[in-house]
């Protein structure tokens, strides 16, 4: 449907525009410059796809994966540096540039190190491999007798050697990577495992830094989206008389239900979005928020699947004289609240359009991008530039869709800017998340089965999440796909039946999408916290009850040590403690999805016994990723899981009426506070001779249930709904 | 209109159609500065925090017709890569750094709170910046760097 004013602006801004067209092909930095580079390999079995060294031994990585404030890019270039036995001051890393950079994936799912990584480090022993070979055939001399030092290939017994600047400098390696190429042995690692300072920091505390909201492309205009009333109102009428005396104004792009303002300065564009008057329909589709639980229980099941079955739960259920305990859980809809919100800027030019954004998926992007726009993906590229802190898919692919679709409306370089309430209101969501344990405890403590049941949105097809402004322009979209939700509901314990579903939902009130630790949170939530109540049924310490249950030495080696940690004494029978404020501690543990990074943890709670107010005084973690490649930035990604997470639990529930989201600032989603942060004891276990895996999130996984538990500990009283809120925490007492 | 102030130690002025324009966007996009950020515009968060005659303001909801005449101190005039201020070497110090969006309120904050509090207990440094928002988690490193800085300049 085509507004006729809307044209009529349109052709006004198109007469305006042209003076800026002019002006901003002198010294620009955008498409043209990118398409007169040179064409480099991204493939992802060429060692050029990661690897460059120029003519002076500088060397660049190109990595897929990019630093979303976790220390990758330090780390990536400490791996490269190390393989390839050169100065960690020689290397350069690219992240997330469509026309550079390989493929690797999403940077999610605390896989940046564990795959994106270890293909760079696979990338630097082919590079090392190949450059000793060519001078042990070029001299004569045996390979073995060679070594590296410092990026020059050194006879080890001494003597002159040939520097990489020298034997490839400048040039391709054309070399397929090869995934047996021998890597050095962990021992002679020297910058591997050490807590190297990270690199962008300086910039950073001295603004000097370039966020994504800092960037510029020359000629610029700016843009704000003016969002429904409803989250899928249509809309009837917009009227910018009042708008037009904004100096600096331009005019809209409409198309369907969405509506952009467009000006020369950031202040004018704000000011018309809060000028522009708008009708939209009436529309109260969501879910009532006070009864979202009986919405879940609801909606219609897709499919259910089978995630973990051993033994027969429903026989082992009847086991005679055996105690069936059961329980219901669920943990509510967050946001994720970056602290900078989403910007990004896109130019089309001569039938090309780049990108710029803090994405951590600029190859899906470009595809979504493309698929949006009807553009061959080839004639998008979609360059990283980083932002603020991401912790899953927040609003940044939206806000590049924001700007991709309206360069190509306008043909010039276009600045999308969110707004804080666009953040809140309508980046994506990670979904509500239902779950019913049942489980039968014999004699002893035995269990003799467990069943548990989770309630999740159904998986179209690839993961992705539609793009906003293609829902809202009613341009072609992909269906909306949270991740691997599921992932950690399987349990690591050695109960002879077990039986772990997960019903796929039809339908969930917001675009899901994946936050921090996704499913594998909830999940872990849920799992822990049953397993708590289990030992308290059985009248077994909770630490006592998991250590039974496991036959990972792996695994028992890490909570052996967080009970030395944390001075661990066994807990009695949980009850009401006297006085106002009240005291416990919980455990939690978890294998990551069953295949990865151990994490225990023990949690030392306060409960205020007048408010119902938890706080969360003190943290211990035992942590086990295998090989370490940077001490200090673990130790910085497993407090901001402790800390985040924290806050998730004890404060974060999405508000929403039946039109809207109306959590749209820090007052109405409010998250921790200074005074209320926990203090974090770690333990890493370093094991050098293993693969490394992720940490960016498994940590996250075990902080709800260990909050919990210890919640229990305190009062007697089970939390199974997150966030812990006071109000929660009072019914919960007055139920125990 | 014109509006001159004191813009970290030197003297600099906008042209603005709006006496309303927040302090920020002066800041950001007139004057070309990277240290305050853009978080929330409500004053909810501190991401935008700059000296205004040496107290810490929220400049996302100071009108720029405020500061006309007046000292105004950012990240970037507090110190440099070179010669940081002993707050931001504390901060490379301890990497109490994440993504480090919220970092520019953290400092210039805790700037302001040094000037008039020596030698806080850790107690009264997460009073000091409770109105401070990060979602890294990276409050803990904030507080050890924000210690070690006051213990420097003690």
């Amino acid at each position: 449907m085509t507004n006729q004013r809307t044209s009529e602006s349109r052709r006004g801004f198109l007469k305006t525009g042209g003076a800026l067209v002019v002006s901003f092909a002198v010294g620009d930095v955008g498409a043209a410059a990118a398409a007169a580079m040179p064409a480099k390999t991204v493939a992802t079995d060429q060692v050029d796809g990661f690897l460059a060294i120029d003519a002076k031994g500088h060397v660049t990585v190109y990595s897929g994966k990019v630093d979303l404030g976790t220390g990758i890019q330090t780390a990536m270039a400490q791996i490269a540096a190390d393989e390839l036995s050169v100065p960690l001051d020689r290397v350069t890393v690219i992240q997330g540039d469509t026309a550079l950079t390989p493929d690797q994936g999403v940077t999610f799912g605390s896989l940046s190190i564990q795959n994106g990584g270890m293909q760079i480090r696979q990338a630097a022993a082919t590079a090392r491999d190949a450059l000793v070979s060519q001078v042990a055939a070029g001299q004569g001399m045996a390979k073995e007798t060679l070594t590296v030092k410092d990026g020059v290939v050194v006879p080890k017994s001494g003597g002159k050697g040939w520097s990489y600047a020298e034997l490839v400098g400048g040039h391709d390696f054309q070399l397929k990577l090869d995934p047996k190429a021998t890597l050095k042995d962990p021992k002679d690692y020297a910058i591997v495992g050490k807590p190297i300072a990270r690199l962008d920091i300086p910039d950073k505390v001295t603004g000097r830094f370039t966020y994504m909201q800092d960037f510029k492309v020359s000629g610029m205009i700016h843009a704000r989206v003016v969002r429904p009333r409803a989250m899928k109102a249509a809309l009837l009428a917009w009227n910018d008389f009042e708008a037009r005396r904004i100096p600096g104004y331009i005019g809209v792009i409409r198309k369907g239900n969405y509506l952009a303002v467009l000006a020369r300065s950031e202040w004018a564009a704000i000011r018309a979005s809060r000028t522009i008057e708008t009708t939209w329909s009436d529309w109260q589709g969501l879910p009532d928020k006070a009864k979202l639980w009986d919405y879940v229980r609801g909606v219609k099941i897709n499919k259910d699947e089978e995630l973990q079955k051993i033994g027969d739960s429903a026989e082992g259920m009847k086991t005679p004289n055996a105690k069936i305990v059961s329980a219901s859980y669920d943990f509510a809809i967050h946001t994720h609240g970056s602290i900078g919100p989403s910007c990004a800027i896109a130019e089309y030019k001569d039938g090309k359009l780049t990108v710029w954004s803090a994405s951590q998926a600029t190859h899906l992007l470009r595809k979504q991008v493309s698929n949006m726009l009807g553009m061959p993906p080839e004639n998008v590229r979609c360059i990283y530039v980083e932002g603020s802190g991401c912790y899953g898919r927040n609003g940044h692919e939206d806000a590049a869709a924001d700007a991709a679709l309206l360069a190509r409306e306008t043909g010039l370089p276009v600045r999308v800017q969110w707004m804080r309430e666009d953040e809140h209101g309508w980046d994506p969501k990670g979904p509500p998340t239902l779950f019913d344990y049942r489980a039968a405890v014999g004699d002893k403590g035995m269990v003799h089965a467990w069943e548990s049941q989770v309630f999740i949105p159904d998986r179209p097809k690839d993961i992705a999440v539609t793009l906003l402004p293609a829902e809202l322009a009613m341009l072609p979209r992909e269906d909306a796909h949270p991740g691997n939700i599921h992932q950690s509901l399987a349990i690591p314990y050695t109960f002879p039946n077990v039986k772990a579903t997960a019903h796929w939902l039809a339908e969930t009130p917001f675009r899901p999408s994946w936050i921090r630790t996704p499913g594998r949170m909830q999940n872990t939530f849920a799992n822990e916290s049953f397993v708590d109540e289990l030992a308290a049924a059985a009248g077994v310490d909770p630490l006592e009850f998991r250590l039974r249950h496991l036959n990972d030495p792996r695994g028992v080696e890490l909570l052996q040590r967080l009970a030395k940690l944390s001075g661990w004494s066994p807990r009695g029978p949980a009850g009401r403690q006297s006085g106002d404020v009240m005291k416990g501690r919980g455990l939690s543990y978890v294998k990551y999805e069953l295949v990865r990074t151990y994490v225990g943890v023990v949690a030392d709670v306060e409960v205020e016994r007048k408010t119902g107010k938890a706080t969360v005084k003190k943290f211990y973690v035992v942590h086990d990723c295998g090989q370490i490649i940077n001490p200090d930035g673990l130790k910085n990604q497993i407090e901001g899981n402790v800390v985040q997470t924290t806050s998730r639990t004890l404060l974060e529930d999405l508000q929403f009426d039946r039109s809207r989201v109306t959590s749209l600032d820090w007052k109405t989603y409010p998250i921790l506070k200074f005074p209320d942060v926990p203090e974090v004891a770690i333990e890493l276990i370093d094991r050098p001779a293993e693969k490394p895996w992720g940490a960016g999130e498994p940590t996250a996984a075990v902080v709800p249930s260990a909050i919990a538990n210890a919640i229990y500990d305190a009062t007697g009283a089970r939390l199974r709904s997150v966030p812990f809120a006071p109000a929660k925490v009072m019914a919960a007492m007055e139920k125990a | 209109m014109k509006v001159a102030f004191n813009l970290n130690g030197k003297p600099a002025s906008i042209a603005t159609d709006d006496p309303e324009m927040p302090l920020l966007y002066a800041l950001r996009d007139d004057l070309g500065l990277h240290g305050p950020r853009f978080g929330c515009g409500l004053g909810q968060c501190g991401a935008c925090t700059v000296h205004l005659d040496g107290q810490a303001v929220r400049s996302c909801s100071m009108p720029v017709s405020a500061v006309a005449g007046k000292k105004v101190v950012t990240l970037e005039g507090l110190g440099t890569p070179g010669r940081p201020h002993p707050l931001q070497q504390a901060f490379i110090d301890e990497q109490a750094v994440q993504c480090g969006y919220c970092i520019n309120g953290m400092i210039m904050q805790a700037a302001a709170f040094l000037k008039t509090t020596r030698n806080p207990t850790e107690q009264q440094i997460r009073a000091a910046l409770a109105e401070n928002l990060c979602r890294c988690g990276t409050h803990l490193r904030i507080v050890r760097a924000v210690k070690r800085a006051s213990e420097k300049m003690a």
